[in-house]
């Protein structure tokens, strides 16, 4: 069921304490910074996050966990030279920290959406962050078994969307948007522009609308 | 015997390419002269990146960055800065013609599916039989990311590392097994260092070329028996 909200705070109007929430971007690029302000302001907490990072300088997903409302982070880069807020809470033994090679992330957000129970692949094997996982020699590789990363809901940030909800990006911005997209049971999106049924040529669609849940524009 | 002494030492003398240590740039200047034309690369964050500044146009390399893009450019200046178009390191760039861009678990595939040629990456530890140390030093309260540096280190067809041959304090980087958290098993191919190139495999490690020293000297400086390289035919 998809709809078309007239604000960020309609958008995530519903969004439960305890929920996981994925939030797209990779730095700044991509991330639905007006979706997670909305965040902020409807109160859930308990929240456990999947994004790259964990938020960077005072803003965004940085200022969601200074305020105590991030119980666990799952990403691959928390560490930056202005994650202080991650920093801080981390080392007060504040939240918890699932990490998670990059592609394995990936991997297993793209697995979640695709219904696939979990993959076996050579990265992490042989080191700490494969440490009681299940292994396998596959192909003469040691390989390691990863499973699916799911979510409540997703905030994503796209270019463009038409009236079917099909999202079209702006360039390296797309990063995790169309998997994200997927692998979540509600995906909001934020966009520029929304334009008619018929504007995107199917060709260059990225997200297929089924995906997608609710739509905002954000000026 | 005798002749078998007159042609290691033969090959001893003709390894040290350089009277003086190489400089930064002088190494990234090597490396870019070493990737094969054609070739798709992902240059780490870092020293690595220096690399992208010796491509010639003649080598038509295409950069990959791992968030989401092929056909990677120079770093933006001005009016080209774009916020929705970074680097690995989030730093603005710029796209070449005929660029791609793609999303997180594509660009992934693009690693961890083997289809890159080579990547670059610099590196606390290397192990004689090429075990990589990057992205974590273990210490006591250090907070632990790790990125994509486990995806390239499997995935890519060639691993080079990039680093300076000794610690601060003087310790070689080249050690017998990393006491640093690995990032992967038995991945480098090459190592390029100030002091020398060393081929990295299952025939232990072999130096191709040594800077401001030579073969012996290098020896004490690395806890690992070094043996020269065969030579490459010109």
């Amino acid at each position: 069921m998809l709809n078309f909200v007239d604000t960020v705070a309609d958008a995530v109007a519903g969004i439960r304490d305890g929920s996981t929430v994925m939030i797209g971007g990779f730095g700044n690029a991509g991330q639905p910074f007006e979706l997670i302000d909305a965040l902020m302001d409807c109160g859930a907490t308990d929240l456990t996050v999947v994004n790259n990072n964990a938020g960077q300088g005072d803003q965004g997903l940085a200022l969601l966990i200074k305020e105590g409302r991030v119980k666990k982070m799952i990403c691959s880069f928390p560490r930056q030279s202005d994650s202080w807020h991650f920093d801080a809470k981390y080392k007060a033994g504040e939240i918890e920290l699932e990490l998670v090679p990059q592609g394995n992330l990936a991997e297993r957000i793209r697995a979640a959406g695709a219904g696939i129970g979990g993959f076996f692949t050579p990265t992490g094997y042989g080191t700490m962050l494969a440490e009681g996982k299940e292994t396998r020699i596959i192909d003469g590789r040691g390989q390691v078994f990863e499973t699916p990363i799911h979510a409540d809901v997703a905030l994503i940030k796209a270019l463009k969307a038409d009236g079917k909800g099909n999202l079209v990006y702006r360039k390296t911005a797309r990063n995790f948007g169309p998997i994200m997209a997927a692998a979540a049971k509600h995906t909001i999106v934020q966009v520029s522009e929304v334009v008619p049924t018929g504007g995107l040529d199917p060709e260059t669609v990225v997200t297929p609308g089924i995906y997608v849940n609710k739509i905002v524009k954000v000026a | 015997m005798g002749a078998q002494t007159n042609s290691q030492a033969g090959s001893r003398a003709s390894l040290q390419t350089s009277n003086k240590a190489l400089g930064r740039d002088d190494l990234a200047r090597l490396v870019a002269r070493d990737i094969k034309p054609g070739s798709f690369v992902n240059l780490g964050i870092g020293q690595p990146t220096l690399v992208s500044n010796y491509l010639t146009a003649d080598q038509d390399i295409t950069l990959h960055t791992e968030n989401g893009m092929l056909g990677m450019g120079p770093e933006a200046q001005g009016d080209e800065i774009d916020g929705d178009l970074i680097n690995a390191g989030k730093i603005p760039v710029t796209e070449l013609p005929g660029a791609s861009y793609f999303h997180h678990a594509d660009s992934f595939a693009i690693m961890r599916g083997g289809h890159l040629d080579i990547c670059v990456l610099g590196a606390f530890q290397v192990s004689a039989t090429g075990d990589l140390a990057n992205w974590h030093t273990g210490a006591p309260g250090a907070i632990p990311a790790v990125g994509g540096a486990m995806d390239l280190a499997t995935g890519a067809k060639d691993v080079f590392v990039m680093m300076t041959l000794l610690t601060r304090e003087g310790a070689s980087k080249i050690v017998e097994t990393c006491t640093y958290p690995l990032t992967g098993v038995g991945c480098v191919t090459r190592v390029y260092t100030d002091k020398a190139v060393f081929l990295t495999g299952p025939d232990g490690v072999q130096v191709r070329e040594t800077f401001g020293c030579t073969l012996e000297e290098l020896q004490e400086l690395v806890p690992v028996p070094l043996t020269a390289a065969p030579a490459v035919a010109p």
